[in-house]
């Protein structure tokens, strides 16, 4: 990536950079972290910015926190190709993929309007993951396409 | 059986599926043996939709093992209708009974409700998903009429919609059976459950038919199940469907004499009245299975090594 590309999305101090995410992908990305940017977090996102791996990326950097494996697991579902980078002082101490998770808690909602947690129990909504795709562990639902818009806001 | 509640045919192997039919087995060859067995127990009954079938043979058989029931009663004249959770229902019908019975129109109704309790919770049907007890008193009645080794059985219908038709593929599993399902093609199984059944092992024992007419022949059980008309946008459209996936005696004229037919109930006009009379006919005594098949599960899960610890 030249220096120019770098750019657009100014570096940060201390946090994590999520980088590769597929292109448009970034606000559900943050949605899924659950960072809206309400509680004064610094954030920079870079919507599809031109990259040699993906046609178009979303970079999304947070500062001030440092996201855990299993925290940044879960983005698998919608940006599989991410790419996560731990900051201190500028530096980047860590580098990890994002790995498939089993199971994904609290994360999505489920789309059968027949499905018990849509009914306003006080139940967590727990999907396991597939190798192509998500299923409820209540109702037994397989969603395959467009898991972004199941994402729980 | 090593499981804390029934909530799906899923969860049972084939050696608890044995389990729970050698246990029906033995109260069929002798209730009264077990007329005693549980005296003083309670069982909850949480129907959230009418089905009395269901209801009365749980509480025929909770009451043939010496106990009794108590009923949460329509919904219609329950806390339900003043916005209560089903989480919140289960905990307090709780403590009133040693375990539950529950049927709910939402899909994954029950495995919540398990979640809420610790007394056994049996899933007497949610929504569209699954109804495990009448597919053990199916296989109860298919070991009994056929045998459940080398099986060829046809299951006809509406199996996009049937839960008893998924709950009953999938316990098939256990046991190499050749499936076949027989149906519209706008009725036919959902893909989740054909992705489940090749899961499971059985994909290469699964074959989907529009018509009867080919595999017939080959068939030790035809289980019939009821095509709804609410399934279709007009009545002339419904008839013309229903009409293929009907059987009577001419119907029959192709099937090996030793074929077992078989049906949930109620049925329509699924099954000419004429089959009644024959020795295909197994409908009435599979309904009649019900009560030991469910004398054997309340059984089972109310002894201590039946409900107590978790797999
Ligand atoms: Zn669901």
């Amino acid at each position: 990536m030249s220096e120019d590309h770098q750019l657009r999305v100014s570096k940060i101090r201390n946090g994590t950079v999520i980088d590769h995410v597929n292109g448009g992908q970034a606000l559900n990305v943050l949605a899924i972290l659950g960072i809206d940017g309400s509680e004064g977090e610094e954030l920079s996102v870079g919507m599809n910015v031109p990259s040699d791996r993906l046609a178009r990326k979303d970079i999304v950097k947070v500062e001030g926190r440092e996201l855990s494996q299993d925290e940044v697991d879960v983005l698998s579902l919608i940006a599989p190709d991410a790419t996560i980078n731990i900051v201190r002082e500028y530096e980047v101490v860590e580098k990890h993929r994002v790995e498939r998770p089993d199971v994904v808690e609290a994360v999505l909602s489920c789309p059968n309007p027949g499905c018990i947690t849509t009914e306003g129990e006080p139940v967590t909504s727990r999907f396991e993951v597939l190798e192509d795709g998500v299923r409820c562990s209540y109702c037994g639902t397989i969603v395959r396409e467009s898991i972004a818009s199941m994402i729980d806001t | 059986m090593r499981h804390d509640h029934l909530i799906t045919s899923k969860q049972l192997s084939r050696s608890d599926v044995e389990t729970v039919l050698d246990r029906a087995a033995e109260i069929d060859a002798d209730p009264v043996a077990v007329a005693d067995r549980h005296a003083g127990t309670l069982l909850g009954l949480l129907f959230f939709e009418p089905s009395t079938r269901t209801k009365m043979s749980f509480e025929t058989a909770m009451k043939r093992l010496g106990g009794d029931v108590v009923d949460m009663g329509a919904v219609e004249s329950s806390s339900v209708t003043k916005g209560e959770t089903l989480a919140d229902t289960v905990r307090v019908i709780e403590g009133y009974a040693d375990a539950l019975v529950l049927r709910h129109p939402k899909q994954g109704s029950a495995t919540m409700a398990s979640e809420f309790v610790d007394v056994p919770l049996l899933n007497a049907g949610d929504g569209a998903g699954h109804h495990p007890t009448q597919t053990l008193l199916d296989l109860y009645t298919i070991r009994k009429n056929a045998g459940l080794d080398d099986l060829t059985i046809g299951i006809m219908g509406d199996l996009k919609y049937g839960r008893t038709v998924h709950s009953l593929a999938y316990a098939l599993t256990n046991f190499d059976a050749r499936q076949h399902f027989i149906s519209p093609e706008s009725l036919q199984l959902p893909r989740e459950v054909v992705y489940d059944l090749h899961q499971a092992g059985n994909g290469s024992g699964v074959r989907e038919h529009e018509s009867l007419e080919d595999v017939l022949p080959s068939l030790d059980v035809l289980y019939v199940t009821r095509i709804q008309r609410e399934r279709f946008p007009d009545e002339s459209e419904y008839q013309k469907v229903a009409g293929e996936y009907q059987i009577d005696l001419e119907t029959l004229e192709r099937a090996s004499d030793d074929l077992t037919v078989m049906h949930p109930l109620p049925r329509v006009d699924e099954i000419a009245p004429e089959i009644d009379d024959t020795e295909y006919a197994a409908y009435f005594e599979q309904a009649h299975n019900g009560v030991p098949v469910r004398m054997a599960l309340l059984d089972l899960f109310l002894s201590a090594n039946g409900g107590g610890a978790d797999e």
